[in-house]
Formats: C-alpha cells, sequence, structure tokens
C-alpha cells in the first residue's frame, strides 16, 4: 500500500497531530514514512501545509509531486482547494467545511464548495459542528482524522492505537475523547 | 540498544550527535536549525551527560564556545541557519586555522526558496571557503550517521567539519535506525600546543600552509567516502550528479527512465576522481542540486570542456527556489505529471501578527504619530515576528536587512540628515546584535529613537529563551543612554495614547532615546496558562 497525501490548513489549527497519528499507525504496520512540514514564519496566522508520505516500499522524495497526491486532508476548505493542482486524478479530498476567515478578501465560501464539488471525491466534514455537539472543541482534528480513515487504508482501530499512544501521556480522558472523535468522523461519509 | 524512530531531521542529528558522546551544543535559534538544539534540551541522556545546551546570545558566541570546549578537549556542536554563518563567520573560518582537538561539528541549514529567511545563500561555500570537510545528507538516517562520522572525522583530521543540511532534510521526518551502543563523551584534555591556538602571523602561516596541504587529502576521503555513492542503469550515457536532498527528487524520477549514471555528493570537497571518471564515460552531465550552483561552476570554470555540463546556470534546472520532484523531472527529460490548475478562488492568506500581540499596539503608536505629527518620519526595522509590521494593515517599515541593522542603519540615516528615524528591533534580536550599533548611536548621541519591543522571549522560532531578559534597561544605561530618555511602556491599547505621547516627545529630541514597550507574548503566555491549568 502507498499513500501521498498532502495536509493542509491554517497555523494552529491541528494539522501536525493529524500527521503524528498517521505517521505513528503507519510506522507500527512496519511502512516506509516521509513527512516533511512547515515551521516558523509561515505558521503565523499563514496557510501552513505538510507532505506525508506512507509506503510498503522506500520512499525516495520528501516532497509529493504536483499531480500525484492520493488524498488531502484538510482542516480549512479554501486551504483544500488551494492544493487542487496535487492531487491526482481519482484522488481524494477530506476537509472540513467551516471557513477560517483571518483575512478581508476570503472568497464566497459557497463558490468554494462548489468547486470542492466539482473535482469529485470530496467529503465535505461539519467538524466543528460534531465536535461542539459533542463537548469536544479540541479534538476537530481527530474528527477530520477519522472521515479520512477510508481514503488513508487506515482503519480507526488502528488509528485509535495510535491516538492511545501519542496522547496517553495527557490522561485517559483526552485519549477516549480523541478516540471518540475519530468514530463520530468515520460515521461521516 | 538499537531502535527505530521516526525524527525529523533535526532530531536525528541532535541524537546522533549525542551518540556520539556530545559534550555541548551550542547555538542561537533559527529556522530551520532550532529543532537540535530544542532536542538536546528535552534530551534525558543530554541530562544526564550534563550536555551543555542553554541558548547563545548569537553565532559567533556560539562557534567560539565550541571551540572553547573543543580546545578542552571535548565534542561541541554548533547549529544556525545560513545566514548565522554570517555571523560567526570570523569564528568558523579561523577554526580551519587553529584546527581542532575535541571534535567540532558546525551544521549550518540553508533555506532555498526562503520559507523563513531573507536570502538563498548556500552554506557550502562557507565549507570550502575556510577549507574544511563537509557533509550533506539525503536521508534522516543519513543525517544521524553522518552526525556521528563528521565527529570522528573532525577528530582524526584535527578539522571542524560542516553539515550542510536544507529545509527540507531539517523539517521532514522519517524513520532512523539508532545505534547499539552510545559512545562515552570524551575526558577533559585541554590543548598544550599554544602554536596550534594562537593565530598570530608566525603560527597562521605555518597553520595556513599545513591546512592547504591537506586539502589533497580532503579530496581523495570524499572520492572514497561512503556517502558518495554511484548507481548505475543501462548503458547510460547521461550522467547525474545530484547532491544532498537534491538526490531524492532524482530517484523520485528514475523509474520511469530507461537507463542513468548517477553520482551522489554528499562529502565535499568533490570527489574530483569520481568526478572525471563519470565525464570519461558519458555525454553529458546534469547537476543537480537545492541552493546555487556550488558544483555545477566547478565543473564548468570558465575554458570550454569536452562534455555538456547542465543545471542551474544551464537553464535545465530553475535558477533559484529549491527544487523539488517535478522540476528536477522535467531536468531528466522526463514528461511532468498530469494536473489540474490552480484554483483562481483561492487568495493568499500570509503570516500576520497574532490577535493580541503587543508589536501590534507598538505599531499602532508609530503609525499615529506618522499620520498625524511627522510624516516624514522612517522606520528602521530588524529581524522577527515584528519584521510583519512592514505588511498591511501597518505597513510601517522602510527596512529589514539583517539582525541589528535597524539601529545602525537608522543612526546612518540621522548622520546623513534624515530628521526621524525609528529603529524597531526584539529584545532577543538586540542582545544578538543590537547592542554594539546602540554604542555607536550613544557615543555619538544620535538624533534617532529606538523602540526594543520585548516579549520577553525569541517569539519568531517558537519562544525560546531571550538572553538579556530582565536587563534591557541596566544594558542600555551601562552602555551610557542618559537616564532621562529611556522610558518603558506597556504596549496595550488602552495605553495607546501615553505610548503616542511617549514616541512624539522622543523623536522631537535632538539626541538618542531608547523606548521598550514591555508585554509577554501572547503565544509563550497561552502556553504558561494552559501548562498551569493542566495541573
Amino acid at each position: 500500500m502507498k499513500r501521498d497525501i498532502i495536509l493542509s490548513g491554517v497555523g494552529g489549527q491541528g494539522i501536525l497531530s493529524i500527521a503524528t497519528i498517521i505517521g505513528d499507525a503507519a510506522m507500527n504496520k512496519g511502512m516506509f514514512i516521509k513527512q516533511a512540514e512547515v515551521h516558523g514564519m509561515s505558521q503565523r496566522g499563514g496557510d501552513v501545509h505538510s507532505h506525508l508520505r506512507i509506503s510498503d516500499e522506500q520512499i525516495a522524495s520528501d516532497l509529493i509531486g504536483i499531480g500525484c497526491a492520493d488524498l488531502i486532508i484538510s482542516m480549512e476548505p479554501m486551504e483544500a482547494l488551494r492544493y487542487k493542482p496535487s492531487l491526482k486524478k481519482g484522488g481524494w479530498i477530506v476537509t472540513s467545511k467551516t471557513p477560517f476567515v483571518n483575512i478581508p478578501n476570503y472568497p464566497d465560501v459557497e463558490k468554494i464548495y462548489e468547486e470542492l464539488r466539482k473535482i469529485g471525491n470530496v467529503i465535505l466534514v461539519d467538524a466543528e459542528e460534531i465536535a461542539k455537539a459533542n463537548q469536544m472543541s479540541r479534538s476537530v482534528n481527530m474528527i477530520l482524522l477519522g472521515a479520512a480513515a477510508d481514503a488513508l487504508g487506515l482503519d480507526v482501530k488502528t488509528l485509535s492505537e495510535s491516538v492511545a499512544r501519542i496522547f496517553g501521556a495527557k490522561g485517559k480522558e483526552i485519549v477516549e475523547m480523541n478516540v471518540r472523535a475519530l468514530q463520530l468522523g468515520a460515521e461521516q461519509k | 540498544m538499537s531502535e527505530k524512530q521516526l525524527l525529523l531531521g533535526d532530531h536525528a542529528i541532535a541524537l546522533g550527535a549525542l551518540h556520539a558522546g556530545l559534550s555541548g551544543v551550542y547555538a542561537y535559534p533559527g529556522t530551520p536549525s532550532t529543532e537540535i538544539t530544542e532536542y538536546i534540551q528535552l534530551s534525558p541522556l543530554a541530562r544526564e551527560r550534563k550536555v551543555h545546551s542553554r541558548w547563545c546570545t548569537n553565532e559567533k558566541t556560539a562557534m567560539e564556545a565550541a571551540l572553547g570546549m573543543s580546545f578542552a578537549g571535548k565534542r561541541a556542536l554548533v547549529c544556525m541557519k545560513h545566514v548565522g554563518m554570517n555571523v560567526c563567520a570570523d569564528p568558523f573560518v579561523n577554526s580551519g586555522m587553529t584546527g581542532v582537538n575535541g571534535g567540532v561539528v558546525v551544521v549550518a541549514a540553508d533555506d532555498p526558496s526562503m520559507h523563513s529567511s531573507q536570502d538563498e545563500q548556500d552554506s557550502r561555500f562557507y565549507g570550502k571557503f575556510a577549507m574544511i570537510p563537509t557533509f550533506e545528507p539525503s536521508t534522516q538516517q543519513d543525517a544521524y550517521n553522518m552526525v556521528q562520522s563528521a565527529f570522528e572525522l573532525s577528530e582524526s583530521l584535527k578539522l571542524p567539519v560542516l553539515l550542510r543540511v536544507v529545509t527540507r532534510m531539517a523539517h521532514s521526518r522519517a524513520v532512523v535506525t539508532t545505534n547499539s551502543s552510545i559512545r562515552d563523551c570524551n575526558k577533559l584534555n585541554p590543548s598544550e600546543n599554544w602554536r596550534d591556538w594562537v593565530l598570530l602571523p608566525v603560527n597562521a602561516r605555518k597553520k595556513n600552509d599545513m591546512l592547504t596541504a591537506l586539502q589533497p587529502k580532503l579530496h581523495e576521503l570524499s572520492d572514497k567516502s561512503e556517502f558518495n555513492i554511484q548507481n548505475k542503469k543501462g548503458n547510460g550515457k547521461k550522467g547525474i550528479i545530484a547532491c544532498g536532498i537534491a538526490y531524492n527528487y532524482v530517484m523520485e524520477n528514475v523509474a520511469d527512465m530507461q537507463e542513468y549514471d548517477i553520482l551522489r555528493i554528499s562529502q565535499y570537497p568533490l570527489p574530483t576522481e569520481k568526478i572525471r571518471s563519470m565525464a570519461s564515460r558519458c555525454d553529458s552531465i546534469l547537476v543537480v542540486e537545492d541552493g546555487q550552483p556550488f558544483v555545477e561552476e566547478q565543473l564548468l570554470g570558465v575554458l570550454p570542456h569536452s562534455i555538456e555540463i547542465k543545471g542551474r546556470l544551464s537553464g535545465a534546472l530553475p535558477r533559484t527556489g529549491e527544487l523539488n520532484p517535478d522540476n528536477v523531472r522535467v531536468a531528466l527529460g522526463l514528461k511532468a505529471h498530469e494536473h489540474a490548475e490552480p484554483s483562481e478562488t483561492v487568495v493568499a492568506r500570509p503570516p500576520a501578527l497574532c490577535q493580541g500581540c503587543g508589536h501590534r499596539s507598538v505599531y499602532d503608536a508609530i503609525n499615529n504619530v506618522i499620520r498625524n505629527k511627522y510624516p516624514d518620519t522612517k522606520v528602521f526595522g530588524d529581524i522577527g515576528c515584528y519584521t510583519l509590521g512592514a505588511l498591511p494593515p501597518f505597513s510601517a517599515l522602510s527596512s529589514c536587512v539583517d539582525m541589528g541593522a535597524s539601529i545602525t542603519m537608522a543612526k546612518g540615516a540621522a548622520d546623513a540628515g534624515l530628521e526621524h528615524a525609528i529603529a524597531i528591533i526584539g529584545d532577543s534580536t538586540f542582545t544578538h546584535s543590537g547592542m554594539t550599533g546602540l554604542l555607536d548611536a550613544i557615543n555619538e548621541n544620535a538624533a534617532i529613537t529606538v523602540i526594543i519591543s520585548d516579549n520577553l522571549t525569541t517569539a519568531m522560532t517558537g519562544g525560546q529563551d531571550s538572553a538579556g531578559l530582565n536587563k534591557y534597561e541596566a544594558i542600555c544605561l551601562g552602555l551610557g543612554l542618559d537616564r532621562n530618555h529611556l522610558h518603558v511602556v506597556e504596549p496595550l491599547p488602552k495605553n495607546m495614547d501615553e505610548i503616542t505621547r511617549v514616541i512624539t516627545e522622543e523623536l522631537e529630541y535632538r539626541g538618542l532615546s531608547v523606548i521598550i514597550p514591555r508585554r509577554e507574548c501572547i503565544q509563550t503566555l497561552s502556553r504558561k496558562m494552559k501548562k498551569q491549568n493542566a495541573k
């Protein structure tokens, strides 16, 4: 199995936690991993993205070529659309529906949804609403990850084990909440 | 025990150094190098071994302290971003002259495409300039292994070794298999040979001859290096030289090629015999290197040559910007992957100062003064989060060049006759390279207003300790500043009138003043609160 994944969002939305969980899950399955991140100035409220590659075979490049991504997971709809050229034909987009508006010229969000839907395999997740309804406002990213599980080729059980390992130090409650967030996400199809 | 870990390139370097028996890391934070030192600061092994890891005031003090540790016989690591190499160039280049006692490895993290930097300089030139070996990893595993080899080489040659990485190596994760054993730290063993370390001309000339005479051996070591590998398919007449991370982008594409003849270069100076041998069997050589055309230029020279050499200079690859699997693919003569065009709906989302950040109030006050009182004012900026004051909604800065340049440029402009000059500099940048410039300005009582915007941390790189914490008034007064022209304010919107008044008055004063707006960085503050709430 091989998946080339673009993770995107706005600085502080938690895309690196998503990457950490996927990375841990892949490593435990004995897969190869490469993950290029953005640190530094670009984080200050700007757009952030990460290239995450997991494969049964050795991976050469840290970056994913244009038109080669199997999947885009985005915490924000415009940030999902930004990486449209990265997506391969037939690839998937899993994105949160809620726009993060910190610029004066943010486009009409309906137009963004429309363009996303045109691309084809798109799952628009109302992750923030789900998080609010379930009192888990800090687990929006895990809801999204749950929704992407199928496209990732990793099951919720595997991802949950990684959540337990990564968030273990934060206590049982945090682990349970994030596992539930994964499950809630996985139900969104 | 050997184990597998998912490590950031920076973390692989840090762990490799610790496993090589490191006694001290010396560094100033700078993207993309910061995480090396942070890893060591949090490492239980480093704590157990009492490895020095406190941040330094700047890269020059870091390099010199590392050289001192080496003099005393122990292994030291120096880490910085590429432009930090300029700051420590004096001790760095001269460490090639003194040589080392305990091993010294200098890590320079370059930032092609300038994700978080003001230029794209290629640190490999510094390695050549100082005439020392340079390593350049392609993978995180390489990074882990190479830093250990670099320490061994450093001690066997008695020379410092440069390890050059780029953003995509520093900030990319992969699985690394660690050693089964960890080397002990060196014992205290100060050098007894003063002639090695006292670079009086009489000694320096001898050292210079020795270093120069060593160069053929360094080329030979590169030719034999296990890191400079060859990789061939078919009867390739198309030679490819790929350096460091660029090798990955070549390998990503080779499955689609019928034949190739690749030489990966990860140890410099150039492996001259390997390159000559490639030239004798190939019709052309494509040089794929991230950064500047360092290898390509050395191969080209200015006189005609028998084979075609392609790369960034020939136009086969873009002249500037970082390499990626796509531009390398085209340079290899392969068809680009099919892809969709970018959406026209998407707009840019530039970085901005955080909501609630104290720098915001400082810029609001400066802009009030400019708008209502002195429209001729020029504001000289510096390096840090507050450089974002150059962008809307503030659009306040006229310059930003290098660490500390705000104060000295404001002074120079005032010398030239500019009536109202403001320098704005952060607390950490001020101690890094602003203090000496302030002394120049104080000595001439230059008519400039220096604003040290103090958020109690090195914020842009993620909140590292600031070397002058709680000492800024004392530093300014100690340098000779008139106490009547030193002001501390709290940059909050409710204090806007007061801050605006202080800036206006000091701009009117025909001498030097320092205003210190002081309020903790909103990011470090919220992290602290979170920690407290968790307890």
